[in-house]
């Protein structure tokens, strides 16, 4: 028994071994099919539109970062950038606050129609709310918010709250009463309470909320380009359409631009996988 | 410090009564444990007097103050939680002055009792830890830790050993008593563990489906059992009871079940007259049965006999489960004496101890 054990362990070992190899293959693969446009995208930045146009793939023949300057500045790119920080993070903060405060109540007590506000909550997720356009264009109409950024910022926000309020009402649910017990001992009201104990225990959770809420709202055409009329309002994807001439389009300014467009979710998912990851496994493990 | 009293409580949940008719008053400084089977009601009281739960009828005061309608806050208590709810985001030392933060005490007085309890508790190098970091034990301390920097009127604490580990339990469990002694404060402790009740208390509170059993002191609980449920529920293996007949014959008293028929000493005759002809539960601790030989001088024996069905070795003691016919019983006896199962024994019950429970109420005769 015993020698026939140990016969097999190499053999074991060899096939874990062959294993991982495989997975790492696959995974640099896709890493490279995800990663190589990208990359040109960054190389034909630095390359006249000429020369872009004769080898699509090359390499770029000198390092400068004019097409980014003549994206920000004659493309109107800061105008575009500051409106979409404005927008999105406006959005996003409000979209936050008023669901977590929501879940808070919904993930924590139950009172008469508890149930129902939770359903109602979950029935914005459920419908598309592009089909929404019309009504919501003469709401806002009324209202006085077309061709405004505060109006967009509500849309926006209006969009993240069911999603939110359903994953962290589900994350305030998991939390124990004790800690709440403990802390209306310990002299904490219900604001406190909820502030500094249940909302820091949340934080893998509101990360995550907050990235898919910004990632759509950040790279959203369709509200913006209905909703906004002035130029000095627009948002980077509609601005990215007026690099598209009617008879030649500045390539490597538009790469430039988009390269603008991506950097700020770049820089949010880095900031944010961490807590991402941690809310994605949480109750995987005790 | 303060004194608590309850005054007829009552609690519903829907149409469910969990407490009934509870009364007690616990002395000022007072070491009280209220211990019961799970589902007794003893974790609603505590929660009742700490304010988790509100009472459906009656009155708790701490002090002379009727706190029906106070918030926890106000309630001048802490409370040690069976999970020990320590906040997990903060570090030990946030931990334990949160508390004393939202009551806006001055830093440097934060600063000084929470290092003062740190020490008391020997926990001052985890001060900077996370929860996560800490161990059982050590997180049972920090709990215990954050209730003593509130120098609070009243300390509760609900089951604070059950996650402990057996020896780390009984280590917990006498330093708990010194702190009692050392903060000269009112405790109020829930368990479900006999030994922490027997080991710690002033007084132990007996509850058993919401109702209050007995409430004395360990020893009076012990040896004057007030009905079958306190007997049989104190002391470890449990009280043996045998459905028997009180009968009198020649001046003399008997016990008589049907297997055994044994003499009740004369000076409990006038106790038990009452009884005579009647039926009754004859209770008598496994630690009150004994091998003849190896009895203790100065007991009023009286023969019991049956077969062996298991013998179990502890060590400093020797549980025989023993067969009497319709009756089986269990003895705690000298580990000197050598017997296997099937061996037949004959075995005497130290009557001093006795004890005779009304058949209908279950009350103990006295």
């Amino acid at each position: 028994m015993t020698t026939n054990h140990n016969a097999n362990y190499p053999r074991k070992r060899r096939k874990i071994e062959a294993g991982k190899a495989a997975t790492a293959v696959l995974l640099w693969g896709y890493a490279a099919v995800v990663l190589l446009p990208l990359l040109l995208v960054i190389g034909n930045t630095m390359r006249p539109s000429r020369e872009i146009f004769k080898h699509p793939v090359g390499f770029p023949t000198s390092i400068n970062f004019d097409s980014y300057i003549r994206a920000w500045q004659e493309a109107n790119f800061n105008t575009y950038f500051v409106n979409s920080l404005l927008i999105t993070v406006s959005a996003v903060v409000l979209a936050t606050a008023v669901a977590s405060s929501a879940a808070y109540i919904l993930g924590r007590y139950s009172f008469k129609g508890s149930k129902i506000l939770s359903a109602y909550f979950l029935a914005g997720l459920m419908l598309p709310f592009r089909l929404a356009i019309v009504p919501l264009f003469l709401l806002l109409n009324d209202l006085g918010l077309i061709d405004s950024r505060f109006g967009l910022i509500l849309v926006y926000a209006a969009t993240g709250i069911p999603f939110s309020v359903f994953i962290l009402s589900a994350f305030f649910r998991q939390l124990p009463p004790e800690l709440s017990e403990a802390a209306r001992i310990d002299g904490a009201g219900e604001f406190t309470i909820f502030s500094r104990i249940m909302l820091p225990l949340v934080r893998p959770a509101l990360a995550t909320v907050t990235v898919f809420q910004f990632v759509p709202l950040w790279n959203d055409f369709f509200f913006p380009l209905v909703l906004l009329r002035s130029t000095d309002k627009w948002t980077l994807p509609v601005g990215m359409t007026r690099f598209f001439g009617e008879f030649q389009t500045d390539w490597s300014t538009l790469f430039a631009g988009l390269i603008i467009t991506t950097l700020p979710l770049v820089i949010l998912f880095l900031l944010a996988t961490k807590q991402i990851i941690a809310g994605l496994t949480a109750g995987v493990s005790k | 410090m303060a004194s608590v009293t309850f005054k007829n409580v009552f609690k519903n949940y829907g149409d469910v009564e969990v407490i009934k008719d509870f009364t007690l008053e616990v002395e000022d400084k007072e070491f009280i444990i209220f211990v019961g089977p799970s589902g007794c009601g003893k974790s609603t009281n505590l929660r009742m007097l700490a304010g988790l739960e509100e009472i459906t009828a009656g009155e708790i005061l701490i002090g002379d103050r009727v706190v029906n309608d106070v918030p926890p806050k106000d309630r001048d208590i802490a409370m040690v939680f069976q999970s020990y709810a320590l906040y997990p985001h903060m570090t030990v030392y946030d931990n334990m002055a949160f508390g004393l933060k939202l009551r806006k005490t001055p830093k440097d007085e934060i600063t000084r009792r929470v290092n003062e309890a740190a020490e008391i508790l020997g926990i001052t190098e985890l001060l900077q830890r996370k929860p996560k970091a800490l161990s059982g034990g050590q997180r049972q301390r920090v709990a215990v830790g954050r209730a003593i920097v509130r120098e609070p009127a009243v300390f509760l604490m609900d089951e604070p050993l059950s996650n402990l580990d057996a020896k780390l339990r009984v280590s917990a469990r006498a330093e708990i008593s010194k702190l009692h002694q050392r903060l000269q404060t009112t405790f109020i402790y829930v368990t479900h563990d006999q030994v922490e009740a027997m080991t710690m208390a002033d007084r132990i509170v007996v509850l058993h489906a919401g109702i209050l059993q007995q409430a004395d002191s360990p020893r009076n609980l012990y040896n004057f059992p007030h009905n079958i449920f306190v007997a049989g529920f104190i002391g470890s293996p449990s009280m043996n009871f045998f459905d028997a007949t009180l009968v009198k014959e020649e001046q003399k008293m008997y016990l008589d079940s049907g297997d055994f028929r044994i003499e009740v000493p004369s000076d409990k005759m006038e106790t038990y007259k009452a009884y005579i002809g009647k039926q009754v539960i004859f209770g008598i601790r496994p630690e009150d049965v004994h091998v003849p030989q190896y009895a203790p001088v100065d007991i009023t024996p009286a023969p019991i006999s049956g077969s062996i069905e298991i013998v179990e070795l502890l060590g400093s003691e020797l549980i025989l489960f023993v067969n009497a016919g319709s009756n089986s019983f269990v003895a705690k006896v000298d580990t000197r004496y050598e017997v296997k199962p099937g061996d037949s024994v004959d075995l005497v019950c130290n009557m001093k101890n006795m004890h005779i429970f009304d058949k209908e109420t279950e009350l103990a005769v006295r």
